[in-house]
């Protein structure tokens, strides 16, 4: 039992490698940074494989219950004391553990993401071997490694969050990696505030989790959950869900919140592969699977999820159809095949909806690391229009793109087939007549999605060389280290299907039974819930329709050949000029698709407000612009106010002291007594002899009085 | 005519009196500070001239009464006055010649600043 004991060592080993880079990175040698950051994921992946085989043996013994692990309790106090109260008034304390949860879902993640992990950093150390910032970029991988691992092995949303912001920050760092690039930091910005907008949702999800289960803990929750104590459209666990659905669409990129996984493509490409295709972004998916016990107590959300899915999957492949960078392209395939899974879960297909995100790791994975083969071929080239007729040229790297192209595309037997056509059969299988258009519009997206694979392909690699002789010149296949992750990629992609063989194909479907334990509880409640199970509705009528499903199936290989075929006729010898068809149909259509349907315009139009609608701007800066205005005039105005009053009091207070206080009081006196001093003055001469005249005559005066008296 | 020519103290009151009547005019009517001064010393001895003949009136009255050849008072008065007219006319004569310097002129009537 030792993996399972030390299972925290998983995450701990690339943050440990990450840890070595950020402190001591600069000072080490290339060969020093691959040892240790490839290693560090290596073992992680040998620890996976150890922990997963230990855990299988675990399960048979344990009712297949999950194995949880917790190592110390990280937030809260175990004290026993109880701090909030839950929806119905019971004391609970709030807490969550530094705890690791090992069940079928959470070990399938945790092998592909390793898996796919480990190639991704050999093929890097081939295709960054000229760049700047080696360690830093080790660093960055390592780091994300650590926050996936996380994510995935959490035994509470808690924990799965620090994880799930983890993710985001270094899907923030890689996609700035070439940070002096302005359009690479704009992006960077774009995927990091977008994601904000989702988080908001996971977090204000939590808090309802919290308040109704009293619990974050994955175990507690669905335990509940399948208790019975709810009822099936319980509008506080449908708003909960539905904002945890937000969380997913920020990470995930679906509609609405899509718009910064084509721009990550700034970033380098086995970063695409890596975070951006392969594990981080399907990160949503992993958080919707996990809490599939909540979604179906809540049909209205799972509608939700549905009707989202299935729109982004075809608006995402309908724009992929014209992009002219290769990377553009794989990034709106992947945003559709996203909206697959999304469609998958929806329509409560759990188990194919894992199955999609483990067979598209492995395809849409090797279609990155086959794309950056090509534009290290092309001396950094990623405009489709400059490349043709690589074929020759860059063998390995053609023939393991083909295979991922047959593989997403969906023919036979390749990974993708099995899948998707999982997921088309499911959603044509779920009961209401308008999952048919569900059916109808994963369809079409299948049909674009071979059509736009194709295109790539042919464009690149087949008809004439358009690109300059310079160009030409360099053409060389990748190293040894790019070349066997492209490899191994291709044979996962072919011979992974094999493991979700479907039943009406002679298979047995195993990927499916291996994740009963996880979704089982599903048609419990279903069933208690008085509503027909889904799943044990769709395994009858699998038996009675299984008609129906060979004929789903052809014509979805159809469809696949339908697209391959209209991608070959169109650009199989394209030519410097070579015309699409698309645009020579219908112009305004084909413009419309090639400014990605005016989506970052009409967000910038209403929600940053980098635009202006006419002389309105709204959105963020235009509420910066508002309050600006409303500072500068209402605030500013207020205080301007409360001066000019002062100023006013202060005048007539100084009018008043000149004038009534020093006129009145003051100088009124001196008035007065100036003015009644006159008389006085007037016997004031300053005569000398006047003065005698007069005491001469008082003299006189006093004279007669004393002698006529 | 015995009588006219017998001079009694009457002529010497009468003499005094009219000496101060002009020193009295000669002060209120005449412009130049050196002849108020003059006439100042003629107030001062029309004065001077009662005191003494008063005196002697005074010694010819009997003892009983305070007469007699001691009665001297008015005599020793009358000295104390010149005394004190030439301590004044110093005085006088310093201030006009400190107000000379100032205004250079002499009439009083000039001197007016001593007022409100």
């Amino acid at each position: 039992m030792f993996f399972l004991d030390h299972i925290y060592l998983i995450p701990l080993l690339p943050a440990f490698g990450a840890a070595i880079m950020f402190f001591f990175g600069r000072k080490l040698q290339k060969k020093t940074v691959n040892a240790v950051c490839v290693g560090a994921v290596g073992l992680a992946f040998v620890f996976v494989c150890g922990a997963v085989w230990q855990y299988l043996g675990w399960a048979d013994a344990n009712h297949h219950q999950p194995f949880e692990k917790i190592v110390y309790t990280w937030l809260g106090t175990d004290t026993g004391q109880s701090n909030y109260l839950t929806k119905d008034g019971t004391p609970t304390s709030f807490g969550a553990d530094a705890g690791f949860l090992l069940d079928p879902l959470s070990s399938i993640w945790l092998l592909f993401v390793t898996g796919v992990g480990t190639l991704i950093h050999i093929y890097s150390t081939g295709y960054m071997a000229h760049e700047g910032g080696y360690y830093r970029f080790f660093g960055y991988l390592n780091l994300f490694m650590f926050s996936m691992l996380t994510l995935i092995l959490a035994n509470n949303y808690v924990l799965m969050f620090v994880g799930w912001e983890g993710v985001g920050l270094c899907s923030y760092l890689l996609i700035g990696f070439y940070f002096h690039r302005k359009s690479a930091s704009d992006a960077a910005n774009k995927a990091f505030i977008t994601n904000r907008i989702g988080d908001a949702g996971f977090i204000l999800g939590m808090f309802f989790i919290a308040w109704i289960f009293g619990s974050l803990r994955y175990v507690d929750v669905n335990h509940l959950a399948h208790s019975g104590k709810f009822a099936i459209g319980d509008p506080f666990i449908t708003a909960a869900t539905l904002l945890l659905f937000v969380g997913a669409c920020g990470k995930s990129a679906q509609l609405p919140l899509y718009v910064w996984l084509p721009d990550a493509m700034e970033g380098p490409t086995p970063v695409s592969a890596l975070i951006h295709a392969a594990t981080m972004v399907t990160a949503g998916v992993y958080m919707v699977a996990r809490s599939n016990a909540l979604f179906v107590l809540a049909p209205s959300s799972m509608k939700v999820v549905a009707i989202v899915g299935a729109l982004t999957a075809i608006f995402a492949a309908s724009i992929g159809l014209v992009q002219n960078d290769i990377k553009r392209v794989l990034a709106y395939s992947t945003v559709s095949q996203l909206g697959y899974m999304f469609l998958a879960l929806g329509v409560g297909a759990f188990a194919a909806g894992v199955f999609h995100v483990f067979t598209h790791a492995f395809f849409k994975a090797l279609l990155f690391l086959g794309a950056g083969s090509v534009i290290h071929a092309m001396s950094g080239e990623q405009d489709m229009r400059n490349m043709g007729g690589l074929s020759s040229k860059i063998r390995i790297t053609f023939g393991t793109m083909f295979v991922a192209t047959l593989a997403i595309t969906g023919i036979p037997p390749f990974a993708g087939f099995v899948s998707k056509d999982g997921i088309l059969w499911e959603t044509w299988a779920h009961e209401g007549t308008a999952f048919h258009l569900l059916w109808g519009i994963g369809y079409a997206t299948a049909l674009m999605t071979a059509f736009y694979m194709f295109r790539l392909i042919y464009l690149t690699f087949f008809g004439r060389k358009r690109m300059s002789h310079e160009v030409e010149h360099h053409l060389h296949e990748s190293p040894k280290s790019m070349t066997v992750p492209l490899i191994i990629l291709a044979v996962c992609s072919i011979f992974a299907g094999f493991l979700g063989w479907p039943h009406s194909l002679g298979g047995s479907d195993r990927f499916a039974r291996f994740l009963d334990p996880v979704f089982s509880g599903e048609a419990q409640v279903l069933v208690e819930g008085g509503k027909s199970a889904q799943l044990a509705a769709g395994e009858k009528e699998e038996e009675h329709t299984s008609s129906t499903e060979y004929l789903l199936m052809f014509l979805s290989v159809a469809a696949a050949g339908l697209g391959w075929f209209m991608a070959k006729r169109s650009y199989e010898h394209a030519d410097k000029d070579y015309a699409e068809p698309i645009a020579v149909a219908a112009p305004p259509l084909y413009k419309t698709l090639l400014h990605k349907y005016y989506v970052d315009e009409g967000y910038d139009y209403v929600f940053t407000g980098r635009r202006k609608l006419g002389d309105v701007r709204l959105g963020v800066m235009g509420l910066g612009e508002a309050s600006s205005w409303f500072d500068s005039h209402i605030l500013d105005g207020l205080v301007n106010a409360a001066g000019w009053v002062t100023r006013l009091l202060s005048s007539i207070s100084s009018w008043w002291d000149k004038w009534v206080i020093d006129g009145i009081g003051v100088n009124g006196p001196a008035i007065l007594a100036r003015v009644l001093s006159y008389p006085a003055r007037l016997v004031e001469w300053g005569l000398v002899q006047w003065y005698a005249l007069v005491m001469t005559a008082g003299l006189v005066g006093f004279l007669f009085y004393y002698v006529y008296h | 005519m015995d009588s006219l020519l017998h001079i009694t103290t009457l002529h010497y009151l009468v003499l005094g009196a009219a000496l101060f009547l002009l020193g009295v005019i000669g002060v209120l009517t005449r412009r130049n500070v050196v002849v108020v001064l003059m006439s100042i010393e003629l107030i001062l001895n029309a004065v001077n001239l009662n005191l003494v003949a008063l005196s002697r009136y005074w010694q010819g009255m009997p003892l009983r009464m305070g007469g007699g050849p001691l009665a001297l008072h008015g005599q020793v008065f009358s000295i104390f006055v010149i005394t004190d007219a030439a301590a004044e006319a110093a005085v006088g004569l310093g201030i006009l010649i400190a107000f000379f310097r100032n205004k250079e002129t002499v009439n009083v009537d000039e001197v007016n600043l001593l007022k409100w």
